[in-house]
Formats: C-alpha cells, structure tokens, sequence
C-alpha cells in the first residue's frame, strides 16, 4: 500500500482528512453564511467570512459522470487499469462532486466494479477506508 | 481602445515531429528569428516579449539569443492551454500603450519526445489531492468526466467525437506541415481506436509534438510598412468564470458552462464582429470535446447543440464554420494552441492550405476547462 499515490494534506485539508479518520464525511461551511464550499479554503466566497466550520454529512450522493481510464498511467494505477472513477454530488450541495472509486466493501481494489454496470444517477454511499495511520480514503458504494 | 490598433505582421514555425534534436532554446531563437524576417524587422529592434508560464525559455536567453536590444516589456500568461491568445493580447496591449514597439511571442515545447507532465506526479497536492489519489490522473481522465456527463445531458454520443476528430483530420491531410498529412482518418479508424480514458479514445487526444511557433506585433500604423498584408488584432478577452477550478471544474453550479463563456462576453463586448460573422475559427483542441464545448461557449450555438454542430461536415472546409484549417492539436501539432494563432493569420492573409475564400475574420481561442483567452484576427 505504501506505493499508493496518497494526497498531500495542508492545512486547509486537514479538518477533512481527521474526520475521514473518524469515518465521517464533513465539509467545510462558513460560520457566517452558512454555505458549504469545497475544496476547502480560507474564504468564504460569498460572504468574505474567513471563520469556518466543518459540518457533518450524510455521507450520501448521486453519481454525476465516470470515466474508465486505460494505460499508459502511473506505475501504481498500471496493473488495476482498466477501473472506474467516479464524480459524486452530495446529497447536501449538489455543486460539490467528490472524485471517488466505487467499491463493495472495505479493503476491495478500486477496479473490483465492473464499469458497465455504473450509470449516471445511481445513489451512492460513502465509507473510509484505512491505507494508513494517517489516511483513510473515501470510498463509495451503492445503496 | 485595443480594437484593430495591432496588427500580427510575422509568423514562423519550426518542424512539427515527435521528435527534434534541437533545444527547445535554439527552436525558440529559430522560430522568433524568422518571425522577424517575415515581418522585415531586425532583431536589435524587438523591444517586448511575452509567453506563456510554462514555457522553459526565459525572456533573458532568447535576448541573448537573437541580439535583442534594450527591453522595455515582457510577461507571462499562466495556465498551460489556455495562455496563447492572451500571450498576444499582452503584446497588443504592451503595444497599443506605447510599453514597447515591436513585440514578439512565442511557444518552444519538446513534449513529443520530453516526456509527459501527469507522468512525473510522485504525490496529490492542493486541488490535485481530490483527484488523482482516485486515479483521475491526466489530463484526458479529467476532460473524460466533463465529456461523459456532456454526453448524458444532452444525448451526443462518441459519433459526434468522431466527427470532430476526422474533421480536423481531413484539414490536417491538405497542410504538408501537419504531422497528420499523409495519415487518413476513416470513421472506424476512430471507432476502433483503444481507449485512453472512457469515454475518450486515442483520436480524441492530441498529439504529442516537438515543435516552436512565434509572432511578432507591432502598431497598426507600423504594420503598413510590413511586408504582408496586416492581421489586426480586432479584440482580445481573458476568461475565468466564477468558482473554476482549472482542469478539475468539478465545484459549481454548472461545470459544462466553463471558461469559454466568460471569456466571450468580453470578447465579443468589445469587437465589432460578432459569431454570425466569423467564417473560420481556430479552436483550441488538446481534446475533441472542446471543440464541441467551444462551438458553444464562443456563441456559435446554443448550449447543448455543439455536437450536432458538427454533423454533416459542420466544421469541415465548406461547412457551416470551418474549424482548425490546419489540422489543430489533434491532427498538425500541439504546441500548447500556438499553431492555432499562426494559422489564423495565415487565413487572414489568405494563404492557408485549406483557404477559407470569404473569411475576413478569424476566431482563435484557447483551452477550454482552463483559465482561457481568445483573440478575433481581421483582415
């Protein structure tokens, strides 16, 4: 697992990356206006507000498009390929799509779906799945 | 106003291949050396310069390289595919503002044979870190998520690809330069291409080329005593529209309505010429969806009907707006959208290999998906 390709986790991520540790799906929301804003940042674009919290989700979400890409890729995604990607928007903001995989279960490889069987407009889930102490990455089931 | 007071009066291109021996510095000098002879300038006089962020020779070397004198203006345009008409608007600005006198930009790339720039990621940093963790990795994987939900809300299908596709294809079969002249494109050439990124095959993607373009603008009234007819720079517009992210435009409201919107109104607010009466467009077109997304965006369509657009020879020589004459990114040489300004000057002074006749116009654009620029070129 060390040869994934894991994110760079800075300081605005960091609120998303320790939720995700503790299974949850929380988003960045402005204190002043209330909206969420995704990827995270120090301002909040409608209001200037830079107080922020991260509130929680559901955790739920509609598959926006996928793409399936084939080689050539990065070393560490050449044997899964051909696998899904997919774009989810979240139930609560639907202008927020998460990147993701499809998967069953915990521990599954990304490319366990097969691609002709996802559509647009399918409900998903999300849960996180530990890669290591720090990462637990979010992947997505449907429900 | 910027309207019609610069005029591009020198073009020059080197080879187009997957691979030349020269530096990108030595194409570079080459290329901007014989700009400057088509437009009958010497090098001593280039008093500005401007390129693009990515380009990896800077504006000290090319002075030391083509014996430039003192230099009163140069700058850059960021965000890869979508900087070269805005690297020209900086010329024409510069010029148009007494800043400098004669301007020169240009675009030197050896990415045919240097390797490419999604494969060298060891790690997911800043937007990155919500994509490419998730294997959405290259470029084609995040203009394929655009192009698949494109594809679903309004019911195009990988036909309309291919039209776009074999279309350029067929321009790029008439421009000896193309590095697709003597390679034909038939319908199940592309059908049966292997995939890149589903739902984009190989015939989607441009090429990968070595290869350096440059140009040279001067004053309107400096420009009649050039040797070829002036290419005035009619308008030239910027666009980055609200909540874009450049690539991964994943994070509002409506993710198909990209840079190439914002970048028209501006456009078109300050040019007399307007889409009704643009007769040959240079699209930019690392990937075919673009095209159809520009077709849109730069207002020769509605939204939704790019695809059909293309339809029927709908952006061959002869169609409804003939698109990329020369062969564009996909089929003569990508070199960051570069060769898309040259060939709409060519057009302009009439000696393109696919010559739109009535063409007194000419609509450049950059990248769409990216912070993007377009220029309207007139005769």
């Amino acid at each position: 697992m060390s040869e994934m390709l894991l994110p760079v986790i800075g300081d605005d991520e960091t609120p998303f990356w320790e939720a995700a540790r503790k299974g949850e799906l929380r988003i960045q929301t402005c204190k002043s206006c209330d909206r969420m804003r995704f990827p995270p940042r120090p301002m909040c674009p409608w209001c200037n507000s830079t107080q922020s919290e991260w509130k929680l989700t559901q955790g739920r979400g509609t598959i926006w498009s996928f793409v399936v890409p084939h080689p050539p890729l990065l070393p560490q995604f050449m044997d899964l390929a051909p696998y899904p990607v997919i774009a989810v928007t979240l139930d609560e903001d639907p202008k927020i799509r998460f990147i993701g995989n499809l998967v069953e279960r915990s521990g599954d490889a990304i490319n366990v779906i097969d691609p002709s069987t996802i559509e647009i407009g399918q409900a998903v889930e999300v849960f996180f799945d530990p890669v290591n102490e720090e990462i637990h990455m979010p992947r997505w089931v449907r429900v | 106003m910027l309207k019609d007071a610069t005029a591009i009066v020198g073009i020059a291109e080197s080879p187009f291949a997957k691979k030349l021996e020269a530096s990108e510095c030595q194409l570079a000098s080459e290329v901007i050396i014989a700009a400057l002879e088509d437009a009958g300038i010497q090098p001593a006089e280039v008093d500005g310069m401007a390129s693009y962020t990515m380009e990896n020779t800077s504006e000290v070397d090319i002075a030391k390289n083509i014996g430039a004198g003192d230099m009163s203006f140069f700058a850059q345009v960021g965000y890869g595919g979508g900087a070269g008409p805005g690297v020209v608007g900086l010329l024409a600005m510069a010029v148009a503002t007494g800043q400098c006198e004669v301007g020169v930009a240009w675009r030197s790339r050896k990415r045919g044979s240097g390797g490419r720039p999604w494969a060298g990621a060891q790690q997911a940093s800043a937007s990155g870190c919500w994509t490419r963790p998730f294997g959405l990795l290259r470029p084609a994987d995040e203009i394929a998520m655009l192009t698949r939900r494109y594809m679903h809300q309004y019911g195009a299908t990988r036909e309309h690809l291919c039209n776009v596709a074999t279309s350029v294809r067929k321009h790029a079969n008439n421009n000896p330069k193309a590095i697709m002249y003597s390679r034909k494109m038939s319908r199940d050439d592309y059908m049966n291409a292997r995939w890149i990124s589903e739902p984009l095959c190989l015939f989607d993607n441009c090429l990968e080329t070595d290869g350096a373009l440059a140009c040279v603008v001067v004053s309107a009234e400096r420009a009649k005593d050039c040797p070829h007819p002036a290419v005035y720079i009619h308008s030239v517009a910027q666009g980055l529209p609200p909540q874009h992210q450049t690539m991964t435009n994943y994070w509002n409201d409506d993710p198909l309505r990209g840079p190439a919107w914002a970048c028209a109104d501006a456009l078109y607010r300050n040019s007399d010429i307007q889409p009704k009466d643009v007769k040959v467009a240079q699209l930019y077109d690392a990937f075919s969806p673009l095209i159809i997304l520009s077709l849109e965006g730069y207002g020769f369509c509605e939204r939704g009907e790019g695809a059909d657009f293309t339809n029927d020879g709908g952006i061959e020589l002869g169609g409804r707006l003939p698109v990329n004459t020369s062969g564009g990114g996909l089929s003569e040489a990508y070199v960051h959208g570069f060769n898309l300004i040259n060939e709409g000057v060519r057009q302009m002074r009439g000696t393109s290999c696919n010559q739109v006749e009535d063409a007194d116009s000419c609509l450049v654009t950059a990248g769409e998906g990216v912070p993007t620029s377009a220029v309207i070129l007139r005769r």
